[in-house]
């Protein structure tokens, strides 16, 4: 008997199937990775597993979990199934936390609740299993509210809570997916040294992370199971059209071609900017960027990239007059530009245009898709009328794919994906010389990401448009960009030709980002250690160097002087050891002089 | 994370919202319907006493439908002018404060800094001042009207609506959609306008419908003082208060005005929580 038994099970709400006709085994002690994009059914599946779908769900099929029946069960029932056999971990360990109660009291609740341990017992059992899975500190830890902690270690309490009831299978819902690729890479390792306690299903969208770390593979596509196997075999030759798909759209840094640089004069450039956020009543001030720059030429793309809080937003919003300059300056097209949006002319305001992350959250939900696109129209060109208007925007929509049936229609009638075409003509509508894209990509799916950025660089080809491509995904990045800039904490770390920095990075930093991106082929992924430590909190930047704390090559001098930008090897690095370090290809790092001195 | 049973229980079906709006609209149309039609068709008008029947009970016979008060006249006709009045206060002064409050918000909301601040500790100003002293220095300088019971009841009002305006649009006005409009050079009033007020409109329609039956009880109040509705004039406040001394002997008095008055603020509870769910920008078709 298997420990997890999942036969023709269908999820239905009113007529509408969310999953139907699933069968699925887990054996004991097996990983298992089940893939498929938003919307396939993979969480629906998990909650139902788990019970804790809510009553709307009419279920059909069987669930068993070690012969024993989920649906139907009674709640005393499914409350003891949760305790003894199966555990679960969301993506936003955030919400899943009681953020007034200290970490320490909410995990004791699960042992007491589930009556496993109780007093000092409990305490013990407590820090044993947060020692267990890697928190630095567990005695003060424990003893911290959630909001204390950053994002990984949060996950990392959530497994540990997790493990608390010594589940048989752990059930992991994207549980890397709001964190950073850094961070990312160490709870992958978390998860996968668990293999010999429990069976783990992780759920994810992201190929790379199922590729290192599962045995075998469950692939959704709108509801129903369409492939199952070993994930070697399913990586090598996938039998169904929505796995082979998925390969092919999932971003590599391993494969593919890398854009060459563009030569030109820079249109717009931004010259040691920082920027300064003050807490309310005269409170600290938070240094999000410092001294940062970066310029960007006619047809070509400059990708910004940075862990979150690595002030690449804050850069790219005070450039567009949108957050404060503290210091620096600006200039488009050769000539000084007013750092305070009210001050710039609206003939520049039409050049420099703004893609935002999230495509729900960046449309009007009051205004249908015409008006949205037609809005820049009105202000930029009165000499049209409102006839020639319409024209313009039609031909606009049509440019990014978007036909007749969507011109009434509001923000939530689209997709995410076509959210994002609007929101990208609205950008261009114009015709704008330069458009910012901040994280504009990371909230789609492969597919629909891929088409967005085939649209971007078609767009570029044929208009000479010079895009400033914001993003934590070095995969993405390696598609679109010819030249990258790395930031950390606020600080510059390497500007270099995308080949060049893809091929021989020469900070090692730039190094630990591109290792710790999970590869989505099982055979050539299987990175090194990964990067230790997270990035430091802005409020309070080490002194130094700003990475000194995490890096292996660190010196007596990093701790002390932040170093600045040079040319190193036709790349710009902020390194003190940059001359001396050949970073050159993974997993072979040499140097004179080896770890932290 | 071991999750303990959380299992969501369904309303009962004559708890949902969908049906107590289309029952309420109903309710409240048919009620202003009489409210306007009924004295027309009565034989009785509002201010004639007929001291040959004194507090008659309610009966078919003699087209007295509601019974008659303490001087003969005719309770039917009084309380349909009691409910277009207490409607019309209550509708009128919650305009008066929508229109005020949340134009007053949204532009100390979006402006923010030190025009915010200014105008925000004007509202506080206002704040302080105590209302009956208010009502009561306008009662002075002014003749009693209707006009200035709107003024007074939507003056009051509108410091809560810029208050909960102003907080909406602090939240709104750094959504991404506002910040392509300002990037675009779209003008500051359009912004307030276009884009932060019609996402607004689902906090300020409860709240409208809060203020509503706030404005019926204030004037019912003011009524009671004798600051309010002058006879022969009436209002359904002035009806239950002058009910109130007949409890014993002519409960019909009392019972009618107020039972209607109690229908009248439970439907507008109801319409406006159906109202939000209407003007849900997600639920437009």
């Amino acid at each position: 008997m298997s420990l997890l038994e999942i036969e023709n099970l269908s999820i239905r709400y009113g007529a509408e199937a969310v999953v139907d006709g699933l069968s699925l085994n887990i054996e004991r002690g097996e990983s298992i990775g089940l893939v498929g994009e938003s919307g396939s059914g993979k969480t629906q599946t998990a909650l139902a597993v788990l019970g804790l779908l809510p009553e709307t769900a009419r279920l059909g099929g069987s669930i068993r979990i070690d012969g024993e029946e989920v649906i139907g069960a009674s709640e005393p029932q499914l409350n003891r199934l949760r305790a003894e056999r199966v555990a679960i971990v969301f993506q936003d360990p955030l919400q899943a936390l009681n953020p007034y109660q200290r970490i320490g009291r909410q995990l004791r609740q699960v042992l007491i609740a589930h009556g496993l341990a109780r007093g000092a017992a409990a305490d013990e059992r407590v820090l044993e299993m947060l020692t267990r899975v890697g928190l630095p500190d567990p005695d003060r830890q424990a003893r911290a509210f959630p909001h204390q902690l950053s994002g990984g270690m949060r996950q990392r309490v959530m497994i540990a809570s997790a493990l608390l009831t010594s589940p048989d299978l752990l059930i992991a819902d994207e549980p890397t997916t709001s964190l950073d690729v850094t961070v990312q890479a160490q709870i992958l390792e978390l998860l996968e040294s668990l293999r010999d306690e429990t069976a783990l299903l992780l759920i994810t969208h992201d190929l790379g992370i199922v590729a290192g770390t599962c045995e075998r593979l469950a692939v959704l596509d709108a509801g129903r199971l369409v492939e199952t196997g070993p994930t070697r075999s399913v990586f090598a030759a996938p039998e169904s059209r929505r796995m082979a798909g998925l390969i092919s759209v999932a971003p590599r840094l391993d494969r593919g071609s890398v854009l060459p640089p563009v030569n030109g004069d820079p249109v717009f450039e931004v010259c040691d900017a920082s920027v300064r956020y003050r807490e309310r009543n005269g409170g600290r001030a938070l240094n999000a960027v410092r001294g940062l720059g970066f310029d960007v030429r006619r047809g070509e793309t400059l990708a910004i990239v940075g862990e979150s809080g690595s002030g690449k937003s804050s850069l790219v919003r005070a450039a567009l007059g949108l957050a404060p300059l503290v210091a620096g300056h600006l200039r488009f097209g050769g000539e000084t530009l007013p750092k305070s949006l009210v001050e710039r002319p609206l003939s520049i305001r039409r050049e420099l245009q703004l893609v935002f992350q999230d495509p729900a959250a960046s449309l009007n939900p009051h205004m249908q898709v015409t008006t949205i696109v037609e809005e820049p129209l009105a202000i930029h060109r009165p000499d049209l009328d409102a006839g020639a208007r319409r024209d313009a925007v039609a031909a606009m929509l049509d440019r990014v794919g978007l036909g007749q049936s969507y011109y009434a229609r509001y923000p939530h009638e689209l997709s995410g994906g076509q959210a994002q075409r609007v929101a990208l003509a609205r950008a261009l509508v114009t015709e704008p010389s330069v458009l910012v894209c901040d994280e504009a990509v990371s909230a789609l799916d492969g597919r629909v990401r891929q088409q967005i950025l085939a649209l971007m660089k078609e767009i570029q080809q044929q208009t000479g448009l010079a895009i400033v491509f914001i993003s934590h995904d070095l995969a993405v990045v390696r598609a679109i960009a010819h030249r990258v800039l790395v930031v950390y904490l606020g600080r510059h770390v390497e500007l270099a030709s995308a080949a060049n920095l893809f091929a021989k990075p020469q900070h090692p930093y730039t190094r630990a980002l591109i290792d710790a991106v999970p590869v989505p082929d099982p055979v050539a992924g299987g990175t090194g250690t990964p990067l230790p430590g997270e990035p430091p909190s802005i409020l309070n930047p080490p002194s130094g160097c700003a990475f000194e704390p995490r890096c292996r090559f660190a010196h007596a001098r990093c701790a002390k002087e932040a170093p600045f930008a040079r040319s190193v090897r036709g790349a710009r690095v902020a390194c003190h050891r940059a001359d001396e370090l050949e970073l050159g290809r993974q997993g072979r790092v040499t140097g004179t002089g080896s770890a932290a001195q | 994370m071991s999750v303990a049973g959380t299992k969501r229980r369904r309303l009962p079906n004559w708890l949902t919202t969908q049906q107590n709006v289309r029952v309420s609209a109903a309710i409240l149309a048919a009620i202003t319907l009489v409210a306007v039609v009924g004295p027309m068709l009565s034989p009785h008008d509002y201010l004639s006493t007929n001291f040959d029947e004194l507090t008659r009970p309610p009966s078919l016979g003699d087209a007295h439908f509601f019974g008659t008060d303490d001087l003969g006249r005719d309770l039917f006709v009084r309380t349909m002018l009691g409910i277009r009045v207490t409607l019309m206060v209550a509708v009128v002064a919650s305009l008066v404060s929508l229109a005020i409050g949340v134009t007053y918000g949204a532009v100390a909301g979006y402006l923010g800094g030190r025009t915010d601040a200014i105008m925000m500790r004007f509202v506080d100003a206002l704040y302080a001042m105590p209302f009956i002293f208010f009502v009561i220095l306008l009662m002075a300088l002014f003749d009693r009207s209707l006009v200035l019971i709107f003024v007074a009841i939507g003056a009051v009002h509108w410091l809560d609506m810029a208050r909960i305006v102003r907080g909406q649009t602090l939240s709104l006005k750094n959504r991404e959609f506002v910040e392509a409009a300002r990037l675009t050079g779209v003008p500051t009033t359009r912004i307030i306008f276009r884009h932060i007020a019609p996402n607004l409109l689902g906090v300020v329609v409860v709240y409208v419908t809060l203020t509503i039956p706030q404005a019926i009880l204030v004037e019912s109040f003011l009524s009671f003082l004798g600051l309010g509705i002058q006879e022969p004039q009436t209002s359904l406040g002035t009806l239950v208060d002058a009910g109130v001394p007949h409890v014993e002997s002519a409960v019909w008095l009392l019972l009618i005005p107020a039972t209607l008055l109690a229908v009248i603020l439970l439907c507008f509870n109801f319409l406006g929580d159906g109202l939000k769910d209407a003007l849900d920008a997600r639920q437009r078709r």
